[in-house]
């Protein structure tokens, strides 16, 4: 395996007490979700990936039959909301690692910005306002809680 | 990041800082497309089962393998890191602690890819 290259010290010593305070809560943050994502997202893939009959049986019935609960629903707003937080603040650094030109760099980190605004927005109103028995909808495909109705 | 992440640089946790970031980047750019399918089903129930169906496809489940495989990754490694940081202990490891997490996330993909394959391909 060749050898990583030697780094030069830094010109200037960072340590966790000089950091800014916004740095280490960032270093915080993504040490701390990463392990309730952990939890979340295994359970997330046994169930929908492992479980039953994995893959083949996600269908709008599978995922109406889930949301109609409050505990997945707030399962899913915790994991969509941490992941994408953890997940944008690590594309954060790394775009200032990669992106050197100022206006670049400034470009891409408002595309970053709106976009996880807009998917943890649309995602959280999907979960929220999920309706799992749709009145004009075709009722072979609904859960069967929609038959009590 | 800033150099006070230089601590798990060089040998083998330079490459394991290479797999960190692109299993990273890899999943984050997923979970976007991953939120605007799973809105489909606030489209109709037509709409979401034939995207979702395309996804119960051959190259799919190649394609899911991967995901699973980037995630766990990211996973076990993730927990080496913040062990790093967090114990000296760790630190004098470091070394059986790269081995651990290629050999957690061997042990979760010969539990998860013959049963996802078979589900996949036909059998189960
Ligand atoms: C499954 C549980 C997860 C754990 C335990 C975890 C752990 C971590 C840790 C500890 C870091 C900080 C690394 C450092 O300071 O050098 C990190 C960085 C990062 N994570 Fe996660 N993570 C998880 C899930 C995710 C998910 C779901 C995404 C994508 C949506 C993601 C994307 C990233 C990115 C892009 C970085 C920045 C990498 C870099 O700076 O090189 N992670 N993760
Ligand atoms: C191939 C693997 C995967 C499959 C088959 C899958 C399937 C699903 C399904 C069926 C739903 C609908 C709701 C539910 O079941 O709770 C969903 C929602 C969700 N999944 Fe996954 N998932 C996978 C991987 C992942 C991964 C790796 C992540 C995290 C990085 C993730 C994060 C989410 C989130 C945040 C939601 C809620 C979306 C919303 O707010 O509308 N999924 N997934």
């Amino acid at each position: 395996m060749a050898q990583a290259p030697d780094l030069t010290a830094p010109k200037r010593p960072v340590s966790h007490s000089t950091l800014g305070r916004a740095q280490r809560w960032s270093w915080m943050f993504q040490r701390i979700s990463g392990v309730v994502l952990i939890v979340l997202i295994f359970t997330h893939l046994f169930i929908n990936l492992w479980w039953g009959d994995g893959i083949n049986q996600i269908d709008f019935a599978f995922v109406a039959g889930k949301l109609a609960s409050p505990f997945w629903q707030w399962f899913d707003f915790l994991m969509l909301t941490l992941a994408m937080i953890h997940g944008a603040n690590g594309m954060r650094m790394i775009i200032d690692d990669y992106a050197r030109n100022p206006a670049w760099r400034a470009t891409l980190q408002w595309a970053l910005r709106i976009a996880t605004v807009i998917i943890v927005v649309l995602g959280t109103l999907v979960l929220f306002t999920f309706d799992p028995c749709p009145a004009d909808a075709d009722p072979s495909l609904l859960p069967s809680l929609c038959e009590d109705i | 990041m800033s150099p006070a992440t230089t601590l798990y640089r060089g040998h083998e946790g330079m490459w394991m800082w290479v797999v960190h970031r692109t299993t990273g980047v890899a999943v984050f750019f997923f979970l976007l497309v991953h939120v605007l399918d799973t809105a489909l089903v606030r489209v109709s129930p037509e709409a979401y089962n034939e995207v979702i169906g395309s996804y119960k496809t051959p190259l799919y489940a190649i394609i899911e393998a991967g995901l699973v495989a980037a995630i766990a990754l990211h996973a076990f490694n993730g927990l080496r890191i913040i062990a790093v940081d967090r114990s000296t202990w760790a630190l004098r490891h470091q070394r059986q602690l790269v081995w651990a997490v290629w050999i957690g996330f061997a042990i979760l993909m010969l539990g998860f890819l013959p049963r996802h394959l078979m589900h996949a391909f036909g059998g189960a």
